[in-house]
């Protein structure tokens, strides 16, 4: 188990210096990142600012001060905001981690009950329909969801404020258009591990024994179903990030993802760059955590 | 013409083969339905200014934000609409069908080639050329894909050529562990020890022995994955960032129609629901090709 963990630990921290790698080239990636800064001076002035920022040492050389800047979060100062990239990053992340969590907790609530019942139900009308429901989630544009639940709920019949993150209120549409995003891909999960786990011989075994339907289901078959559930939720949190930022794009959410679009658009690299390193580095924080709850769950890993 | 080893399957490409494959896709009405759907929109793509009666650029101000043909004030001179100054929702969204089918396809194209080669070259060599590929796959996949193509249009710039770069080089790595895993199993078979035996080379072996055999599961990856290629291009046409303003593009119709949403809903509308028929169309087909290739599917 200690060698499974260190092995793990270890893939993290090359996993890191690779998200480390990715984004320090990404200002490479278009040639002259002094350029982008001052587009209109004379090649004099960028030679100068060259010399100032490091940008004419060996790509290498400027890497390892990239690395060492970083570990003391600095990763310079924003183009357009005039302040420090990071702290501009981190004060909107626990904005963009709540819309995150909600709209997990969301898809999770209706999208397990849904696909346990799915399975129980095999072949019948329900069944069709959560089919048809999963069909459709995973064919629609998450920002058109958006949209149409915008035109529907806030503007059609005013229930719910069309923007911003002020109350209660205005968090529900925002959630429930990112819960719908990855909700179908959990009713198809859990649906899928049921139907595997209620096919095994220790349930036919309870069920011949006299063990009541719902025990069978909920105490026997839900505990080795949820396995694999919890593993693929814990692994969407990477994709439900990127809903994230779409999502806050749409609905006007002051989150990190929010920034980064902005950032994009006014050219502001640095910005960019923290925001990028963040949520790539919460990701895979998150996985790291979610290998672990799997070896915990899962005693055959613990034992191989 | 490939030399056939003992045990070599090369059945997918077996004309008999290839008749069974077509007659166990029909039998589902299901995956017809997707197929039929899908040829529309690639007919209507590609003759598009047979099938529109207006040019999708043209401005007409006087016409601006006419609803649908059904609702009062319509007319079926526009049987969509029209957006905020005027230009025909009907034919902008068969011209943009070009956009998303153009980078779906392309892209899935890069992602295939890279994703597939690395794998083979990966799941064949082992050892060090193994562990370095998959910690670039491991990399590549903590960064979300829609996060890392933002940054990197950013640095790019918006454009056609750009969108498909930048989609082809963030989604090769599903294939490349999924082809490794199939190269695993393979590189074991007695065809592949048998090729080894009489001389032939690395390179013929991976190339002309273990790939075809991996054509079924990239095949069904290729087309699920142009769904998600369609999806991603669209949202990064409606944050802003997608194939600049030369050609009209569902994602864009979108993030325009929003600002007139509580006065034009059609605007928005009909673009989203043109993404919905398309990408339900490729899901239905992907997941019909998965069920036909699988020989435990009757």
């Amino acid at each position: 188990m200690t060698a499974v963990l260190v092995r793990r630990l270890i893939r993290l921290i090359v996993v890191c210096f690779g998200i480390s790698l990715v984004t320090f080239l990404l200002m490479h990636l278009s040639g002259d990142p002094v350029s982008m800064i001052l587009p209109e001076a004379t090649e004099a002035d960028r030679a100068v600012l060259r010399e100032q920022l490091g940008l004419n040492r060996p790509l290498i050389v400027q890497y390892g001060s990239f690395i060492g800047r970083v570990m003391q979060g600095d990763f310079g100062q924003s183009f357009f905001h005039r302040t420090p990239a990071l702290p501009l990053v981190l004060e909107r992340m626990p904005t963009t981690l709540l819309l995150t969590f909600f709209a997990l907790s969301l898809a999770v609530a209706t999208a397990i009950p849904a696909g346990i019942l799915t399975a129980v139900k095999r072949y019948s009308w329900i069944d069709h329909l959560a089919t048809i429901t999963v069909l459709l989630g995973q064919s629609m544009p998450v920002f058109w969801t958006g949209i149409m639940l915008m035109l529907l709920f806030a503007v059609t019949w005013g229930l719910f404020p069309a923007s911003g993150w002020e109350s209660w209120q205005a968090t529900v549409l925002p959630a429930v258009t990112l819960g719908t995003f990855q909700a179908p891909l959990f009713l198809r999960m859990s649906r899928s591990s049921m139907l595997e786990v209620l096919g095994l011989d220790y349930v036919q075994t309870a069920r011949a024994k006299g063990v009541p339907e719902w025990w069978v289901i909920t105490k026997h078959g839900l505990k080795n179903a949820a396995i694999p559930i919890v593993t693929v939720i814990g692994l969407q949190f990477g994709v439900l990030l990127g809903g994230a930022v779409v999502t806050e794009t749409v609905f006007a959410i002051p989150g990190t993802g929010r920034l980064i679009v902005r950032a994009i658009g006014q050219l502001d690299f640095p910005v960019v760059q923290a925001g990028v390193m963040v949520l790539s580095l919460s990701i895979v924080i998150v996985n790291f955590a979610v290998d672990l709850i799997y070896l915990y769950l899962n005693p055959q890993v613990r034992i191989s | 013409m490939t030399r056939q080893l003992p045990g070599e399957d090369l059945a997918p490409f077996k004309l008999s083969s290839q008749r069974r494959l077509w007659r166990k896709f029909i039998q589902n009405p299901v995956g017809v339905v997707g197929a039929i759907i899908l040829l529309t929109v690639l007919v209507g793509a590609i003759f598009a200014d047979r099938f529109v009666p207006h040019d999708p650029e043209r401005q007409r101000l006087l016409a601006r934000f006419t609803p649908p043909f059904w609702a009062a004030g319509g007319s079926l001179t526009y049987p969509l609409g029209t957006d905020n100054v005027g230009r025909d929702v009907w034919s902008r969204i068969v011209h943009g069908s070009r956009i998303s089918l153009v980078v779906g396809i392309c892209a899935v194209g890069i992602s295939t080639l890279i994703g597939v080669t690395l794998g083979l070259v990966s799941g064949f060599t082992g050892g060090r050329v193994d562990s370095a590929v998959m910690a670039l796959v491991d990399i590549m996949l903590a960064f979300p894909q829609l996060i890392l193509a933002f940054a990197m249009v950013a640095v790019l710039g918006p454009g056609i050529g750009n969108i498909i770069l930048v989609l082809g080089i963030t989604g090769w790595e599903r294939y490349a562990r999924v082809v490794r895993a199939e190269v695993l199993a393979l590189r074991e078979r007695e065809f592949v020890q048998a090729a080894h035996a009489i001389g032939v080379s690395n390179f013929k072996i991976i190339f002309a022995h273990i790939m075809p055999n991996t054509f079924s599961s990239v095949i069904v990856m290729a087309t699920l994955q142009t769904a998600q290629a369609i999806l991603a291009e669209a949202a990064l046409s409606f944050l802003g960032l997608g194939t600049g303003r030369t050609y009209p593009s569902w994602g864009q119709m979108i993030a325009l129609g929003r600002d007139y949403i509580s006065i034009a809903w059609w605007i928005s509308t009909f673009p989203g629901l043109a993404i919905l028929l398309t990408v339900l169309a490729i899901n239905l087909v992907g997941d019909r090709i998965r069920d036909v290739l699988d020989p435990r599917v009757v």
